[in-house]
């Protein structure tokens, strides 16, 4: 599920340059990448099905990296550089992997007015992140996004696929802790599974 | 079971109408519409299955959307010669008492309970009678039709919402849905379909407010292989009727569009939805697949050679994609720019044939509209503007949701009576329609019928139909500048004046907005806006200035106050107001200080205290905290 982004800041997507990325998780992302391929049988090579593609490459990995654009240039026969001019023409395509937890803060005109920045500033406070990017433990990303259609709960915030309404800025902080919270009692699960399977 | 033939359908019609209306079980219907997800109808929903798992009497299904999103999640429950009780704000903690409660015939917790419903037939269903006029009502509890929110409304294009179950094709056969359709297939000859839709006086919901009935003529008369493409780019921020009759009531909008194929001859049809809209996806999916195992939709229609398929395509997000054009440049797999349209697409559109392009709200009027004739339709509304129009009343409102009411409707009765008035008894300031493109209305114009003409003639527009109400604490130069902000990211970059001209009003304003505003700057923003407004390619750009040039007109004073003055009054733009603690206010309760992320409140326990305007983040966590209003905008 992705919602329409303000923000097409362009950050690199190479791994190399922005993105430390560990052994592990490039691993995986080429496992999802040879997915990806086989996927692509499902659509026919004709230029209208690029929009489809790409989205269905977007909910697999997440975001679109240069290797997956090349692999679907190749797959269409279009130049690259029609790829990217249509990747970045729509907000919902993302060229840098999001966090864990993504959190959306709605801007639309009725989240505007019911003072949907200062709920979005308050995130970017606690997380110590700006709108557009994600956290350096890879545990939160955050975006301002127009409109996800929820207007009569204003102002409204998204993290993950859940929709919180009625935000207030004191709400804020008890929902990043209720996240801390939950993952605490995951790892004490986790380790009481283990100790116990020991 | 295909459909072959009227008989076919109205046997179906038959059977499930007598489920739909006199069910064998207690029947509790959900509201699981986005809003009514977000607002915990899911939990509720199976807290519900968990506890009736079946078997006693009791069923559970999900429905769309009532509408009165204020007071979701809404819960309905009926049974067999029982009253139909509408329950509000139903969570998941609630529905078990709520439904036993109504299986022990006990209403005595009143404000658990909406209203009931009077009469629970759609528009179309005239000739049944009403399920409910032998059920005696309840006594106390007010029935839902007399509620400020729904006596003003008429309900066609949102006939079935919160009344069907949107999975199920054979509910909506049950409203009288899909008749229309076969009547158009073997009753009418396609040249009068089109004459009734003209007659009726339906104009485009999208927010253009064309003739619907001369632009299909349009269609038909060129030739190719004609497309039939709803529009469900639902990106107006603060408008959202599509998205609710999508997952409310898909059929009503297949059947508009089938009706439409009839009519322009055409085989093919597209659906462009909104990615950011996951659950009309779903559920457009599954309806088609429904009508197709009906013999609905597919090849050989209910027997005849009408053909007609339905493809859905999702959008990836681009507002300017909600433009004819553009839009069908993005259903091709190109950039979503729009064209100049010297040809227009009826002409040549979607891979250069005739296409047909309404919007969503527009295909649910026509079934109702074949069905009930054009005089109906056209009996409803002012001269110009026809029938009724879906508003979305959003923002600083008492009662925010969807209400349908017929055109002509003064904006003061959908804000004060309907809307329930402003939020927390504050000033009403203006109110916002027709989107980022559209213009805000002060109150001088609250009196105003509201239709497509009038709009326009004091400078804002019909648009989708999103009404967003501002009060005393909304600043008009900071909205300029917010829907400015938002049409400069959407706008393409095709053509020059849009993206240089909004980019440079969007600087103007800013430097307003921060305090950097010079004398001229107001004279510049309309010099520039009346430039963008000519010279622009399409119509995001011809609309563009609309947000500014109306709050100039209308609250030149709040720009005045920015730029000499140096104040927001209404608390908005940071730079150009303080907090403060008004000392006789303040009862010292310290709730504003220990809620402060910077500890800038300081003082003891029934003392007045302090705000150090040095570390003052301006969060207005404590304005929005003090019970006594000491907190005030300086």
């Amino acid at each position: 599920m992705a919602y329409k982004s303000f923000s097409r800041r362009l950050k690199p997507a190479c791994p190399q340059k922005g993105w430390k990325m560990d052994q592990e998780l490039l691993k995986a992302e080429r496992a999802i990448l040879k997915q990806i391929a086989r996927k692509f049988t499902n659509f026919g090579k004709k230029r209208q099905n690029l929009i489809p593609i790409l989205q269905m490459v977007q909910e697999e990995l997440a975001y679109l990296s240069p290797e997956a654009l090349n692999m679907v240039a190749g797959y269409l026969e279009l130049p690259k550089s029609e790829i990217y001019g249509v990747a970045t023409f729509y907000n919902q395509f993302r060229f840098q992997p999001p966090g864990k937890h993504p959190i959306k803060v709605c801007l639309g005109t009725a989240c505007h007015v019911r003072a949907g920045d200062i709920i979005l500033e308050n995130f970017e406070r606690k997380l110590k992140i700006c709108d557009g990017e994600t956290s350096e433990d890879r545990e939160f990303s955050l975006e301002r996004v127009a409109c996800v259609g929820c207007c009569a709960l204003a102002p409204v915030a998204v993290i993950g696929e859940t929709v919180h309404g009625h935000m207030a800025p004191s709400k804020v902080e008890g929902l990043l802790l209720r996240i801390e919270i939950e993952k605490e009692m995951q790892a004490r699960e986790k380790q009481k599974n283990e100790s116990g399977q020991a | 079971m295909k459909i072959q033939s009227k008989a076919d359908l109205e046997k179906i019609n038959r059977e499930y109408s007598s489920r739909l209306y006199y069910p064998d079980t207690t029947k509790v219907l959900v509201g699981m519409a986005s809003c009514g997800i977000a607002a915990g109808g899911k939990a509720a929903l199976e807290k519900a299955m968990q506890d009736f798992p079946g078997g006693n009497g009791v069923s559970i299904r999900q429905t769309g959307c009532l509408g009165f999103c204020e007071v979701e999640p809404l819960v309905e429950i009926a049974a067999t010669g029982k009253p139909r009780v509408i329950y509000q704000k139903i969570t998941e903690d609630k529905i078990g008492d709520v439904i036993n409660s109504y299986l022990e015939n006990n209403f005595k917790k009143t404000k658990w309970i909406l209203g009931q419903v009077r009469d629970p037939r759609s528009v179309m269903e005239d000739h049944l009678e009403n399920p409910l006029s032998k059920v005696e009502p309840l006594e106390k509890i007010p029935f839902l039709e007399d509620t400020p929110f729904y006596n003003n409304q008429v309900k066609i294009a949102l006939r079935n919402c919160g009344y069907i179950d949107p999975d199920s094709i054979e509910e909506y056969i049950a409203r009288g849905g899909y008749f229309a359709f076969l009547r158009a297939l073997f009753d009418h000859k396609p040249e009068e379909i089109i004459q009734i839709i003209t007659d009726s006086g339906l104009r485009g919901r999208g927010g253009g407010g064309f003739s619907a009935g001369k632009k299909w003529a349009t269609c038909a008369r060129h030739h190719g292989d004609r497309y039939i493409i709803c529009n469900a780019d639902e990106g107006d921020p603060g408008a959202y009727m599509d998205r609710s009759i999508l997952e409310g009531d898909p059929h009503s909008v297949l059947e508009g569009m089938l009706i439409a194929a009839v009519a322009i001859g055409s085989s093919q049809g597209f659906m462009y939805v909104r990615n950011e809209y996951p659950l009309a996806v779903k559920r457009l999916v599954t309806a088609i697949k429904q009508a197709e195992s009906y013999g609905l939709l597919g090849e050989n229609i209910a027997g005849t050679d009408f053909s007609f398929n339905i493809k859905i395509s999702t959008g990836a997000g681009a507002f300017v994609c909600g433009e004819s054009t553009a839009l069908m440049a993005s259903l091709e797999g190109k950039v979503g720019r729009p064209r100049a349209k010297y040809v227009h697409t009826v002409e040549k559109g979607f891979r250069q044939n005739p296409s047909n392009l309404n919007n969503v709200e527009t295909f649910a009027n026509v079934p109702a509209i074949v069905s009930k004739g054009a005089e109906w339709y056209a009996g409803m509304g002012t001269e110009g503007s026809k029938g009724t129009k879906v508003f979305s009343l959003v923002g600083k409102i008492t009662n925010t949701g969807l209400v349908e009411v017929p055109m002509g409707t003064t904006l003061r009765n959908i804000i004060f009576d309907i809307g329930g008035g402003v939020l927390k008894k504050k000033k009403f300031k203006a109110v916002q329609t027709g989107g980022p493109s559209g213009g805000c209305i002060p109150e001088q114009y609250l009196d105003l019928g509201v239709d497509f003409d009038e709009l326009t003639k004091i400078g804002s527009i019909m648009g989708s139909g999103g009404m967003i109400v501002m009060d005393q604490d909304t600043c008009m130069v900071d909205i300029a500048r917010y829907f400015l902000d938002f049409l400069e990211e959407e706008s393409c970059g095709q053509c020059n004046p849009c993206r240089e001209g909004i980019k440079r009003m969007l600087e103007i304003l800013t430097a307003i907005c921060e305090g950097n505003g010079k004398e001229g700057d107001v004279e510049l923003l309309e010099e520039l806006g009346d430039m963008v407004a000519k010279a622009s390619l399409c119509g995001l750009g011809t609309s563009a200035p609309n947000p500014v040039v109306t709050t100039i007109n209308y609250f030149r004073h709040e720009y005045d106050a920015h730029i000499k003055d140096k104040k927001c009054r209404a608390g908005v733009c940071k730079n150009l107001y303080y907090y403060e603690i008004d000392a006789e206010a303040c009862t010292g309760c310290r709730v504003c200080a220990r809620k402060c992320p910077q500890d800038a409140i300081t003082g003891e326990k029934k003392e007045v205290h302090q705000l150090d305007q040095d570390l003052c983040i301006k969060c207005s966590i404590c304005y929005e905290a003090c019970k006594f209003n000491a907190v005030i905008i300086k």
